[in-house]
């Protein structure tokens, strides 16, 4: 065998592994919810209930699911004018240059910092302005945990629209500058047009980094297993919810966070399978 | 297509040669020394076992390993038979014990209380009935200023601030002492919340483990939670005195706590003793185990292995490990608690074969 043949059966090995490891891991997730499975069916996912005390244990994941949503949908909301703004400063406006550059680094920093920094952060900066404000009565809830998603998936959001900005061709730009077009205009005509689908992938990319973030949600949400009435109220995320209760769980509920994490999975797939969607038509 | 069948039925040789190599070594093990002993479980106790397992590996140099990761996964642990002892601050029901893959002993290691801490502005010293602990907990009263705390607290100057109550969001055994003793006292609670290391709470936000809970209350000013007491102390958070049994308010001590467990103890040493009828004793004290296989000849643990953990428990109830449990705000065992728990170690078997 030559080094060429080794190379390819090391690559396609690799590749192999990668699929094996994933379906592994849906099939414990599978295997591991069965029995909650059995016991709630498809009642499971729209039941409100949490209640792990022995005896009249019930289990349902809807609060959770709501939770998830609502506090990444809401930490991209609030993400995205400031990451498309750090696209177009980065990628169009001030390509080159010490400042940019120093922007660039201190984006890489802020996807670096690890999570339970920024729980730590919003337990003790952040938590004190939100009381101040008036707008929950401990600081703690969705809102605060969205605000503080918004800041750790900027980099995520931000980095890979800048790159397709930079690469949008230049001769597209400079046709439209000498039609008399301003900056803003080749913004709007050319370059959003060009580069939308690989903007948008940024944002899917963010969206789901925020659904399965854990430790600074936890430190953030309130941790309340019901469903939040609004987005200055307490709740709880899925990946929130695992990493709480399954140092303790056995039984019943060890199978029922088992399908959260299988639900959380299938969350993730169907966000991401959206997005493909989408990104589809915006290159079409 | 040829290539890639043999590549996968390569990939899954290497997987089962990998795991048959690890079986293969576990066999030859048998005969051989201990060099570690692992222990895993609950937090609550976790300051004095840090503690005490850091004097016993300085002093017989052999390293002892406890992973504080909650008294369910202490008695998982041990049930997957990967620790050789787990720890745990709610013993074991019948039904609990018989899932268990053997018969699992329980050697009550030290006392604890269940604080009710708070977070007031000029941290006044405050007094609890059961009645004003289901109230508050239960989210009947909202207010600090409510009349039926200040009827129990007279001449306390209470501030006009919402109550915020703090509880555990993951699975505990302070919790689950903590419920064991408002089930006791209240109906209302047994009725609607129950015991358990999890509960569904009517109010409040969660924090995780005891010191989460602990940082939240100082955080909060109009907070109250139950913890550990060593975190209590810890951080300097005020703590509530309780009205126990006989009537008496009891502030949550050493000697309090010691004075609950005066009462009788079954031989298997599994005993709840919240709510005790002890007149200085404080009404959320528990005990906590460690547990541990009567059989240890389990995973092919070696005779010497056997023999090292039941030195270091041996150890742990001796009055030189129990004069650490004051220093970190817990309680040493009770003459006739050291006494049952020696007489249980003394069942243990290797091989069917007793130890001592």
């Amino acid at each position: 065998m030559n080094s060429e043949k080794i190379f390819r059966y090391l690559l396609i090995g690799s590749g192999v592994l990668i699929v094996l490891i994933a379906i592994g891991i849906v099939t414990t997730l599978f295997i591991g919810s069965i029995p909650s499975f059995k016991e709630f069916g498809f009642g499971f996912i729209y039941s409100t209930d949490w209640n792990p005390t022995q005896g009249r244990e019930s289990y349902g994941a809807l609060p959770f699911i709501i939770g998830t949503l609502v506090t990444s949908i809401l930490a991209l909301l609030i993400t995205f004018p400031f990451a498309f703004s750090i696209s177009l400063f980065l990628g169009e406006y001030f390509k080159n240059g010490k400042l940019p550059s120093f922007l660039r680094s201190v984006i890489d920093l802020l996807a670096g910092i690890p999570s339970v920094v920024y729980g730590l952060w919003g337990f003790y900066a952040l938590r004190p302005i939100i009381t101040d404000l008036g707008l929950n009565a401990q600081g703690f809830g969705i809102f605060t945990s969205s605000i503080v998603l918004a800041i750790m998936i900027i980099p995520y959001a931000s980095s890979l629209g800048s790159e397709v900005i930079s690469m949008v061709p230049g001769s597209l730009k400079e046709a439209a500058y000498s039609l008399g077009a301003t900056r803003f205009e080749v913004v709007k005509t050319v370059i959003i047009p060009n580069a939308g689908s690989g903007i948008f992938a940024g944002y899917i990319l963010a969206l789901g980094r925020a659904i399965g973030e854990t430790m600074a949600v936890t430190m953030l949400i309130g941790n309340s297993n019901k469903i939040p009435t609004g987005i200055f109220d307490l709740g709880n995320t899925m990946a929130s919810l695992i990493a709480n209760q399954f140092g303790e769980a056995d039984g019943l509920k060890y199978t029922s966070l088992v399908e959260i994490g299988l639900l959380l999975f299938v969350i993730t797939g169907i966000v991401n399978y959206i997005g493909k969607l989408i990104m589809k038509k915006l290159s079409a | 297509m040829k290539k890639f069948q043999l590549l996968l039925t390569a990939v899954i040789a290497v997987a089962l040669m990998a795991s048959c190599g690890g079986s293969g070594k576990e066999k030859a093990k048998t005969a051989e020394k201990a060099e570690t002993i692992t222990g895993a479980g609950a937090t609550f106790p976790q300051p004095f076992y840090n503690k005490i397992f850091k004097n016993y590996s300085s002093e017989k140099g052999l390293l002892v390993t406890y992973g504080g990761i909650g008294s369910g996964g202490g008695i998982r642990s041990l049930k997957d038979e990967i620790v050789d002892f787990g720890a745990s601050d709610a013993f074991l029901n019948d039904a609990k014990l018989a899932e268990m893959p053997g018969e699992v002993l329980h050697i009550p290691t030290c006392l604890g209380a269940v604080v009710a801490a708070y977070n007031l502005p000029e941290k006044p010293e405050l007094k609890f009935t059961p009645e004003l602990m289901e109230g508050i907990f239960m989210g009947k009263i909202t207010n600090w200023k409510d009349a039926k705390i200040a009827a129990v607290n007279p001449g306390i100057n209470l501030p006009d601030l919402a109550i915020t109550v703090v509880y555990r969001s993951d699975g505990s055994g302070t919790t689950f002492i903590f419920s064991d003793y408002m089930s006791k006292v209240s109906a209302d609670w047994k009725e609607k919340i129950g015991t358990g290391k999890a509960l569904q709470w009517p109010v409040g936000i969660g924090a995780k483990g005891n010191p989460g809970v602990a940082g939240t209350i100082s955080q909060t000013v109009g907070a109250i939670g139950y913890i550990g007491s060593e975190y209590a102390f810890a951080q300097d958070i005020p703590v509530a005195s309780i009205q126990n049994l006989a009537g008496n308010f009891i502030k949550p001590s050493v000697e309090s706590v010691s004075a609950s467990a005066k009462g009788e103890m079954p031989a298997d040493t599994r005993v709840s003793l919240t709510n005790t009828d002890a007149v200085d004793g404080y009404p959320i004290s528990s005990f906590t185990w460690l547990i541990i296989y009567k059989e240890q000849n389990y995973k092919n643990r070696s005779l010497d292995q056997a023999v090292q953990t039941i030195k270091l428990i041996d150890w742990a109830i001796s009055a030189d490990a129990q004069k650490e449990t004051t220093k970190v705000h817990y309680a040493p065992l009770p003459e006739t608690a050291v006494a049952k728990a020696k007489a249980v170690l003394s069942t243990v078997t290797y091989n069917g074969k007793s130890l001592k």
